[in-house]
């Protein structure tokens, strides 16, 4: 089997939707089980490892994270966050047999009583055809003012 | 003009023994009052000195509210000076870091100074001829600091000129700073990336009290920690399989009451003091292959392993930092309003250590403390929520008196059971007596 271009972009703009629709479940299965969420704190680093980071997730703290929006004492989720992406077209990058990279510009919204925040950001997915279907192996967010004061991000560019 | 308006002592009025008033918190006119004595007369943390390891090197960061610059002058002197031209008031740096390689140089009229303050040229300098400008503050160059003080690569300084000494304010408590620069084979610590930034809507002090409240993390961090062992345990791993790290360092946040209660309190003169005298949520990380190695072949086998075996929770130095030893972890809040506070929260090498302790401290830094972490959610949470009820009229008063004893004196070093607020209550001692610093000077002066 093979992938097309569209259907790289495609499963970009559906993983947007399920973070959009808090269909979290879904979203988790999209990841090998060795994938990282990386979401760097300096401009252009290099080492997600020796340098302190937004975020490198693996399965274990995405999953947590994720189960903890639903606890029934997860005080700083009630009310719940919303969040909602507008994403640029994709850019695919690198095709490369069953390894892909796309490249995302998006806006991202996050929500909560009184408050709104606006990130603009970058993302790089690295995807994976695994038994027949894409995959996430690897994911890194880029917010354009990464270097700024943040209020909580609750939910996940 | 507001009742506490230029008087300290109105301030000073609002701690009692067990109890503070809302206005410590809410009221914007005190949080003047302790910007302006408080943080002027204690020493303060700005920097650590490898943020500047280059003649020429700065950064800027502010003391209390105060906007200032720590540059490296020489290489065995690092200046803290008040980042604003005399000239006009331009700030004088606006990036964070950088080098300004031998003088500063002001953006708006080019007024030169060098990496003292001392003022080094003003252009078209006969337009002053016959003023006496050299006899105003504006002609004397960039004003620094009353007093700066390295210790150990961490940069402290004194707004004010006179006042209480280095040694005197922070005594024993140095103890938590040696211990976590010990730790590295080389007894150096250096700076590793930028700090995560992390902006509250709160009074910076809730912050600083929450660092020695060992009553909260079961409770508030429930959500984070209790759920972080619910999903290990519905893994169903063998006991020997290798935790996730998630497990290593958020997990012990849901330990129960006895454990927090033996872990001890210290507190020490001046509103200093740390949790874990015994144990603490950092004791049992795995070891990190050739690190004992690193050190015993600095420091012997037996200093090694006492340098080591210090497992102290978080040490506050008051006013407004907190570090961890074991991790090499530093944060600052910075005071931005009465209900705006900026965490900045560093983390640092321990040079000579492998980078495996180094790769530790990062997780722990983004785990707990960013912006994005699950357990700063969880704290942000409580800390916001008292900042809006407090303006409950008819309900003023914050109580801080769990294991409160009769007749405290904070003058003298004391560990207790871990959970009391002593440390609550050491801090607001320490509080009351730098707002009225000036004042007891005046009149000491006056007899």
């Amino acid at each position: 089997m093979s992938v097309s271009k569209d259907q790289l972009i495609d499963f970009i703009y559906d993983e947007a939707r399920m973070l959009d629709e808090g269909r979290y479940t879904e979203w988790l299965a999209l990841w090998l089980p060795d994938g990282h969420y990386w979401m760097p704190l300096d401009y252009k680093q290099a080492d997600p490892i020796n340098e302190t980071s937004l975020l490198y997730e693996d399965m274990f703290m995405l999953k947590l994270r994720v189960e903890r929006l639903n606890g029934a004492r997860t005080f700083s989720q009630k009310p719940k966050s919303r969040c909602h992406h507008v994403i640029q077209r994709p850019f695919v990058d690198e095709m490369n047999g069953d390894t892909f990279v796309t490249n995302t510009s998006m806006h991202y919204v996050e929500t909560r009583l009184d408050e709104q925040q606006l990130l603009a950001l970058t993302a790089r997915h690295d995807l994976a055809l695994v038994d027949g279907a894409l995959r996430i192996a690897n994911k890194r967010v880029d917010i354009l003012n990464c270097d700024a004061a943040f209020r909580n991000i609750q939910l996940l560019p | 003009m507001g009742i506490y308006t230029g008087d300290p002592a109105a301030a000073a009025n609002l701690v009692q023994p067990n109890q503070v008033h809302r206005d410590v918190y809410i009221n914007p006119d005190v949080y003047k009052l302790e910007m302006k004595h408080v943080f002027a007369n204690a020493w303060v943390f700005v920097g650590h000195e490898s943020q500047t390891p280059n003649k020429g090197d700065y950064f800027a960061t502010q003391v209390g509210d105060q906007p200032v610059i720590q540059v490296r002058h020489k290489p065995d002197d690092i200046h803290v000076l008040y980042n604003r031209c005399p000239h006009k008031g331009t700030k004088i740096v606006i990036d964070r870091q950088g080098n300004t390689g031998k003088f500063f140089r002001c953006p708006y009229h080019a007024w030169s100074f060098k990496t003292d303050g001392c003022l080094l040229a003003i252009p078209l300098k006969k337009g002053y001829e016959g003023t006496g400008l050299e006899d105003t503050p504006s002609g004397k160059g960039m004003k620094a600091v009353g007093a700066v003080h390295n210790y150990r690569g961490f940069i402290f300084a004194r707004l004010a000129e006179e006042g209480i000494s280095f040694e005197e304010f922070f005594g024993d408590s140095l103890s938590s700073l040696d211990n976590m620069v010990d730790r590295s084979p080389e007894g150096r610590l250096e700076v590793v990336g930028p700090p995560l930034r992390y902006l509250h809507h709160c009074n910076w002090k809730m912050l600083v009290e929450n660092q020695t409240d060992t009553c909260h993390p079961m409770v508030a961090h429930e959500s984070s920690a209790g759920t972080a062992v619910k999903l290990y345990e519905e893994l169903g791993l063998p006991e020997d399989a290798p935790k996730p790290p998630a497990m290593e360092i958020i997990a012990p946040f849901m330990s129960p009451y006895e454990f927090f209660e033996g872990m001890g309190i210290r507190t020490w003169p001046n509103g200093h003091g740390h949790t874990g005298v015994n144990h603490s949520i950092h004791s049992n990380y795995s070891a990190i292959p050739g690190y004992f190695e690193a050190m015993a072949e600095t420091y012997g086998e037996e200093k090694a392993k006492a340098i080591l075996d210090e497992n102290r929770h978080n040490t506050v130095y008051f006013p407004n930092i907190m570090i961890k030893g074991p991790i090499q972890q530093l944060r600052n809040f910075i005071p931005l309003a009465a209900d705006r506070t900026i965490v900045e929260s560093y983390i640092y090498r321990l040079v000579g250590a492998p980078d495996e302790l180094t790769a530790r401290t990062a997780m722990y830094n983004r785990m707990i403390n960013a912006p994005t972490s699950i357990v700063g959610h969880d704290d942000l949470e409580m800390y916001e929520r008292a900042q809006e009820g407090l303006h409950v009229d008819g309900m003023e008063w914050v109580n801080i008196q769990r294991l409160l004893e009769e007749d405290e004196d904070f003058s003298e070093e004391a560990v207790l059971n871990g959970t009391t607020e002593r440390q609550m209550r050491n801090q607001f001692d320490a509080w009351r007596k730098f707002m009225l610093y000036d004042q007891t000077a005046q009149q000491e002066a006056a007899e």
